[in-house]
């Protein structure tokens, strides 16, 4: 598969598709949505949304796609590092257990929710990655905190719709998890500039803003370049992503 | 200062203070925000017991303006909470070192979150200030400080509760740029919640774990404003009365 392709099919979107998109949500989505829908049911209701809702929303189709991706490659990361024997010391096989459970439970919600418009996973090759502990958790801190950024860079795209709140739901939980990574690491759960402490300096690039919609944040009471940059955490957009997950597909 | 007094002056307070004692300690017991997911979906908060909310009392208001306020809402309560913390030697003297730096650095996000969600609804609203929500006034005794596990287990559910709103009150913001800021603020604090927990719960599954990611979706938890604003109120964390009359 092309993941550039991907790219390119989400870069197609045009007004119009956003306005059917826009139009379909509001009959369609928010009349079971909003109230009457228990938040818990979300996930059927998710996969059956999604499924009526193809013909007319080419560019969720593929967000989920590209979601998905993202999600084959972290699950195959910690499944591979769990299973290679000495790599994960006894004392933290419960905290990658615990994120290798999740990533695997993104990709069958994902795979669920695409159903015969699923894609099969690639073939990855994480290099180095697991030849040392400290290479792991680097490549895992690099993979969690990439995550937040992607799904964060598809807001716009979801806004307004049952996607948007599975999507966040997700990437509150690649946040708990690249924070955990971060304080195995002996970092702070949240970054700080663009620091990258070591893990791929792409991934942080973009992160040391400290304006947000036009408040200087390291203007106001007490605050420094570094809390401002910490307290809110950027986006970053499928092109950027994509040219970073790429490296490790076959 | 004299803890104890405060403490038993809390406790022998007039019945509607041991009512809010009473609701926080329910609350505090259930930590989890599994159970309060079943209250009703009525923007009941605050309102007097006839169902209409007293004369003069803030509303959020609707749309975006109303998720903007319900967010300034719930991190005033945050920021409130981590400057009373960070602000006593008592407290912070539990702490390890490394915990305090943790300590601190959560004052300064969610200072930095209540702050700047005031300068942008301020703007949005070109200085209406009857717009704005105004600066609330927090109940947060001493009590709920006296331990360590106490401050730990406040700051989870503060943290656990600020994710589910935000991931709850996501879908209802209209602009493109406010939805990418709240989800800016968002991960962060999920980020909080994590180092929380695992300082509760030191490498374990504390950080994610299936009381709060259902482990059969990997999925956080989300709240409508009506729910999180239920918890917040049970507590008695807020003694400034608003109401949310327009959000879900």
């Amino acid at each position: 598969m092309n993941l550039f392709d991907i790219f390119s099919n989400i870069e197609k979107v045009d007004a119009e598709a956003a306005d059917r998109f826009s139009f379909y949500n509001r009959r369609h989505v928010l009349k079971f949505g909003a109230k009457a829908t228990a938040l818990a049911a979300l996930p059927t209701f998710f996969s059956s949304v999604v499924n009526k809702a193809y013909a007319a929303l080419p560019n969720a189709t593929e967000v989920l796609k590209y979601a998905l991706t993202l999600e084959y490659l972290e699950a195959a990361f910690y499944k591979m590092g769990l299973e290679k024997s000495g790599l994960i010391p006894s004392t933290d096989r419960a905290i990658f257990a615990q994120i290798g459970k999740h990533e695997d439970a993104h990709v069958k919600l994902l795979q669920g929710a695409l159903a015969s418009n699923s894609i099969a996973s690639p073939m990855f090759d994480f290099g180095p990655a697991f030849d040392s502990y400290q290479n792991f958790l680097t490549y895992s801190q690099s993979f969690e905190d990439l995550g937040v950024r992607a799904y964060k860079g598809q807001a716009g795209v979801l806004k307004q719709t049952d996607y948007l709140t599975v999507a966040l739901q997700i990437h509150s939980v690649e946040a708990r998890h690249a924070a955990m990574v971060r304080a195995l690491r002996g970092d702070k759960g949240w970054i700080q500039g663009n620091n990258s402490g070591g893990a791929v300096a792409a991934v942080y690039a973009g992160e040391e803003v400290t304006t947000q919609a036009g408040v200087s944040i390291v203007g106001l009471p007490g605050q420094t370049s570094n809390s401002a940059s910490e307290a809110f955490d950027e986006p970053l957009d499928e092109k950027a992503v994509l040219a970073l997950a790429g490296a490790f597909i076959k | 200062m004299n803890r104890s007094s405060i403490t038993s002056a809390q406790s022998e307070g007039s019945p509607s203070e041991r009512k809010a004692a009473v609701g926080r300690r329910t609350f505090l017991k259930s930590a989890g925000i599994t159970s309060a997911a079943a209250v009703g979906l009525f923007a009941a908060a605050c309102t007097d017991h006839n169902g209409e909310p007293p004369a003069g009392v803030f509303d959020l208001g609707q749309g975006d303006l109303g998720a903007l306020n319900y967010a300034y809402a719930l991190e005033q309560l945050e920021a409130a909470f981590y400057t009373k913390i960070v602000a006593s030697p008592a407290v912070m003297g539990r702490f390890s070192s490394q915990e305090q730096m943790v300590f601190n650095d959560l004052k300064l996000h969610e200072v930095a979150h209540r702050d700047f969600f005031k300068a942008a609804i301020t703007a949005a609203v070109k200085g209406d200030m009857s717009k704005v929500l105004p600066t609330l006034e927090v109940n947060l005794p001493d009590d709920l400080f006296s331990t360590s596990a106490k401050v730990l287990t406040l700051a989870k559910t503060f943290e656990d509760l600020g994710v589910a709103a935000y991931n709850g009150a996501g879908k209802y913001i209209e602009n493109v740029d406010y939805l990418l800021l709240a989800g800016k603020i968002v991960s962060v604090e999920a980020r909080h919640a994590a180092i929380i927990s695992n300082m509760i719960a030191p490498k374990t599954a504390a950080f994610a774990s299936d009381v709060e990611v259902d482990p059969a979706t990997g999925l956080d938890k989300a709240l409508l404003p009506s729910q999180v604003l239920k918890i917040v109120t049970d507590g008695g964390f807020i003694k400034t009365a608003f109401t949310a009359k327009y959000l879900p």
